[in-house]
């Protein structure tokens, strides 16, 4: 800097304003910017909060008594109180990039799916905010097939008082989507730890203990003809192997999915066939 | 409360909302005197240096804030890790002992987003309220919040790049805090859904905590090396719509700090260490307006300042109570 030390002191006109104040005005002109900056960021990023709602039709399969897509993403506070009542912990939280929001639960029945080990539904019990809810306030519809025509009967507690789940809508619909490896459909038996010896997912099985669910590996089957999703199916009624005519005139066994499904995805765990032979369609209705 | 406070109670809550904070217009003749005193008295002069000869650092509510902090983000975790089911959720919502806790902030997102409220919700949300409206307001920011804690060790990052001259802190309009809450509402209103939630650094860094880490956490570390490199403390500054929420349930509360205006130096430790620098505008030489000013409800109530000031000039205080420290 080249002050002049020499020179006399200017004295300050009064029609100019100091230079302090163009620096000044400098630096709260950057700071604006900054502000915008920040602004935009954070916007930026919240806009990636939307994605969910993008990828709707990527649908993962949502607890028990959970509102529609839609309205669970708003309702959800996403505190996970769902996931830590669950007793075989089938419900686990979305991360970014599971495209359902983040922090919301999701099941995924290959690797768990929910046996009502409960019995209460206890996700339900637990939920805060009716994310999760027995009964769905009147302003929102029930979309047609979604809704149960009576009451799913627990099988685990069929002998009790009370045998029936509390639950109104089905959370989706179990299908049968390869039939052709079926073992059922081929008419095989299946013998040994279904999903192999590794497999982590548990169950409760009402012959061993009531209220300790234990891993399906510590269960193994043998069975002169495959039936394990019609077997361990926990709602009665829902499934059952019938007869049916190929189109070629054939006869030959099936699993059949019926009106009682609530879309648990039981079904899709225990199924010994490497990719599984059912799986539950999420958000699915019933169709006839 | 003499209509000089009241009328500073009022200006706290538009500096909380994003007002800078200007001098004062009147002070009462008791401060006027004790300020006509401080000018250039030479003992003062000398007190000062020996006090600050003999300053001992302490951290004390720093540190009990900390194990506060860690204890009841450690009482989630556990309660889920070893299922010992005391404190189950989240941060957002969650139960103690049975009894719903729901955060403000998000019931707030969760209502006028899906705008129907159900019982537990509405229970949780009251007695939340009335714990903060009780222990302080934004104390829940400094005391509880798991991002607070990560952005202090941060922010240790900032102060030390910026002594060597490596970063400087860009300071940003405090009103966008305000229009960030406005935005995140009208959001969640308008498209039914919990926009903010799913960048909540809060939410995310609880539910990390207590679930295991997830791919959402780089956003945290996004806002930690934005804060670290560019400017201080910027989320819980600038940005954050908990932070105002929690604000404004604290406007009444009788948990706060107070200054008091005789043995201040007017050194300006406080303002240095405070997330908050606005609301100790009252320690700045000629500013205060009362003898013992009550601090404004932007304040975290992190007891930084306390620790930091050599006269016990700042301190926590219970309003109707004795003085805590």
């Amino acid at each position: 800097m080249s002050d002049n030390d020499s020179a006399p002191p200017r004295k300050p006109s009064p029609d100019t304003k100091p230079t302090v104040s163009i620096a000044k005005r400098q630096t709260e002109r950057r700071r604006v910017l900054r502000t915008i900056l920040l602004t935009g960021g954070v916007l930026g990023a919240a806009i990636s909060g939307f994605l969910p709602l993008v990828y709707a039709q990527k649908k993962r399969l949502r607890p028990p008594g959970a509102l529609d897509e839609k309205d669970l993403l708003g309702s959800c506070i996403k505190c996970g109180q769902c996931v830590q009542v669950c007793p075989v912990q089938a419900i686990k939280l979305a991360d970014l990039i599971d495209g359902v929001g983040v922090g919301t639960p999701y099941i995924d029945p290959r690797a768990q799916a929910c046996d009502f080990s409960c019995d209460a539904v206890q996700c339900i019990l637990a939920c805060p905010t009716g994310a999760l809810t027995y009964h769905k306030p009147s302003f929102l519809s029930v979309r047609p097939g979604a809704a149960l025509a009576a009451k799913p009967i627990l099988l685990a507690k069929e002998k009790d008082e009370e045998p029936t789940l509390n639950l109104h809508e089905r959370i989706g619909i179990a299908r049968l989507t390869r039939p052709e490896a079926c073992l059922a459909v081929q008419g095989k038996g299946f013998k040994g730890q279904t999903r192999g010896p590794g497999f982590k997912g548990r169950m409760r099985y009402m012959a061993v203990d009531r209220w300790k669910p234990i891993n399906i590996s510590a269960h193994p089957y043998d069975l002169a003809e495959c039936d394990l999703c019609v077997r361990e199916c926990p709602i009665k009624n829902a499934i059952s192997i019938e007869t049916v005519f190929a189109p070629d005139g054939s006869q030959r066994k099936s699993p059949v999915v019926h009106e009682p499904c609530v879309g648990c995805g039981v079904c899709e765990m225990i199924c010994p066939v490497e990719p599984g032979c059912i799986t539950v369609e999420a958000g699915e209705v019933w169709k006839i | 409360m003499s209509a000089l406070l009241k009328r500073r109670f009022f200006e706290q809550i538009k500096i909380m909302f994003g007002r800078e904070p200007s001098k004062p217009k009147e002070i009462s003749p008791a401060a006027q005197e004790i300020h006509f005193y401080k000018k250039g008295n030479r003992d003062l002069i000398a007190e000062k240096r020996h006090a600050r000869a003999h300053a001992q650092p302490k951290n004390t509510w720093r540190n009990r804030r900390w194990i506060t902090l860690i204890c009841a983000n450690l009482l989630f975790s556990l309660s889920f890790g070893l299922d010992i089911q005391i404190l189950e959720g989240a941060l957002t919502a969650s139960r103690f002992v049975g009894f719903h806790l729901i955060d403000l902030n998000s019931a707030l997102q969760v209502m006028l987003a899906h705008k129907h409220i159900i019982n537990n919700l509405l229970i949780g949300t009251g007695t939340v309220l009335v714990l903060w409206v009780l222990l302080g307001g934004r104390t829940f920011c400094s005391w509880v919040c798991p991002y607070h804690f990560v952005a202090e060790w941060a922010e240790k990052i900032h102060l030390f790049l910026a002594r060597k001259k490596l970063v400087t802190d860009q300071t940003m309009d405090r009103r966008l805090r305000t229009v960030f809450w406005a935005i995140f509402a009208l959001l969640a209103l308008a498209t039914g859904y919990t926009v903010y939630e799913s960048i909540s650094p809060t939410g995310i860094l609880s539910r990390a905590l207590i679930y295991g880490p997830g791919l959402a956490l780089l956003w945290v570390l996004a806002l930690l090396v934005f804060e670290v490199f560019f400017s201080r403390r910027a989320w819980c500054r600038y940005a954050c719509p908990i932070g105002l929420t929690y604000g404004v349930v604290g406007i009444i509360s009788p948990v706060r700090i107070v200054y008091k205006l005789d043995g201040c130096f007017h050194e300006g430790d406080c303002r240095k260490v405070c997330l908050v620098p606005h609301v100790l505008d009252t320690v700045i030489k000629g500013r205060a307006i009362e003898t013992e000013v009550p601090i404004g409800p932007d304040c975290t109530r992190c007891g930084l300042c306390v620790d930091a000031c050599p006269t016990g000039s700042l301190s926590f205080e219970v309003k109707g109570l004795s003085k805590l420290a």
